[in-house]
């Protein structure tokens, strides 16, 4: 049985995955999808601490940190659309109008 | 029980993989497709958590709408290859990489410490009994607890779809001056 220091480790690798690709990546999309990495490491915390602690409570904020995640990508979504009708570009460097 | 212990370092492999592949490509289709694997390893490591649900829910909701949504903007967009970096913009003030450098240093450090110093009593306790496990895993009782305890977070929650769904549908939108 895996204790739960293996999945906090786990957790903290995918996290540590998302962030690195938040700055890595130079594509809005592929930037999006490692927030979501993000997200669901979170995801795995939680359900881990509640599973360990013996509360129901960590399952429940994951149904809400999905919701959370579904009308993010939906409006993020339609951020990129029309951000790439604009430029022409899904490119994060093509967007420096506010760059100072 | 040592067949969960194998699963679960398949599992958290096959996540760990997937995600870094997903970071590591250029063409976003395949980084959609691969994120839709490592949602299915996480599935397969909530079940390990007694969380079925959850499980079920990963699948549905993520592997199937999201992702869904993720991959018909792609191929709405014709997925443009990322280009490769412009030499130019390699060089970049040494000071803000050092900076960056630090910082990722420090939270490594950070991270080690706080997994390291995590008491084996508490962390280390690999499960409860029986009865508390059965409770957990059981959809009736996370539903009791979901509209009674979290019953206003739960409205709270339907305002946040629909401020998103018109949020989405009025940015989306094109605006007949520009055509």
């Amino acid at each position: 049985m895996a204790t739960l220091n293996d999945y906090l480790v786990l957790s903290a690798v995918l996290f540590t995955i998302g962030a690195a690709g938040v700055f890595l990546r130079r594509n809005l999309i592929t930037i999006l999808l490692a927030v979501e990495i993000m997200l669901n490491a979170v995801n795995l915390t939680f359900v881990a601490f509640g599973r360990f602690h013996g509360s129901v409570d960590g399952q429940i904020i994951v149904f809400f940190v999905m919701t959370v995640a579904a009308a993010e990508a939906a409006v993020g979504l339609a951020i990129v659309i029309a951000m790439f009708r604009h430029r022409g570009t899904l490119n994060p460097e093509a967007f420096k109008t506010l760059k100072w | 029980m040592a067949g969960d212990l194998a699963f679960f370092y398949v599992f958290a492999a096959v996540a760990v993989g997937t995600s870094l592949l997903v970071i590591g490509q250029r063409n976003p289709i395949y980084s959609v497709l691969l994120l839709i694997a490592s949602f299915g390893a996480l599935a397969g490591l909530y079940v390990l958590l007694d969380a079925p649900f959850v499980a079920v829910t990963q699948i549905i909701v993520y592997a199937g709408a999201i992702m869904v949504l993720f991959l018909f903007v792609v191929m709405l967009l014709n997925a443009p290859r990322e280009e490769p970096i412009d030499p130019e913009r390699l060089v970049e003030p040494q000071g803000a990489r050092w900076f960056g450098a630090l910082l990722a240093v420090f939270l490594l450090v950070e991270l080690g410490w706080a997994v390291a110093r995590g008491s084996r009593a508490l962390f280390g306790r690999a499960s409860f009994d029986s009865v508390r496990v059965e409770q957990l895993s059981s959809v009736r009782f996370i539903g009791t607890v979901l509209y009674s305890d979290y019953a206003f977070a739960f409205e709270v929650t339907s305002i946040l779809i629909l401020v998103a769904m018109v949020g989405a549908v009025l940015l989306a939108r094109r605006h007949e001056k520009e055509v």
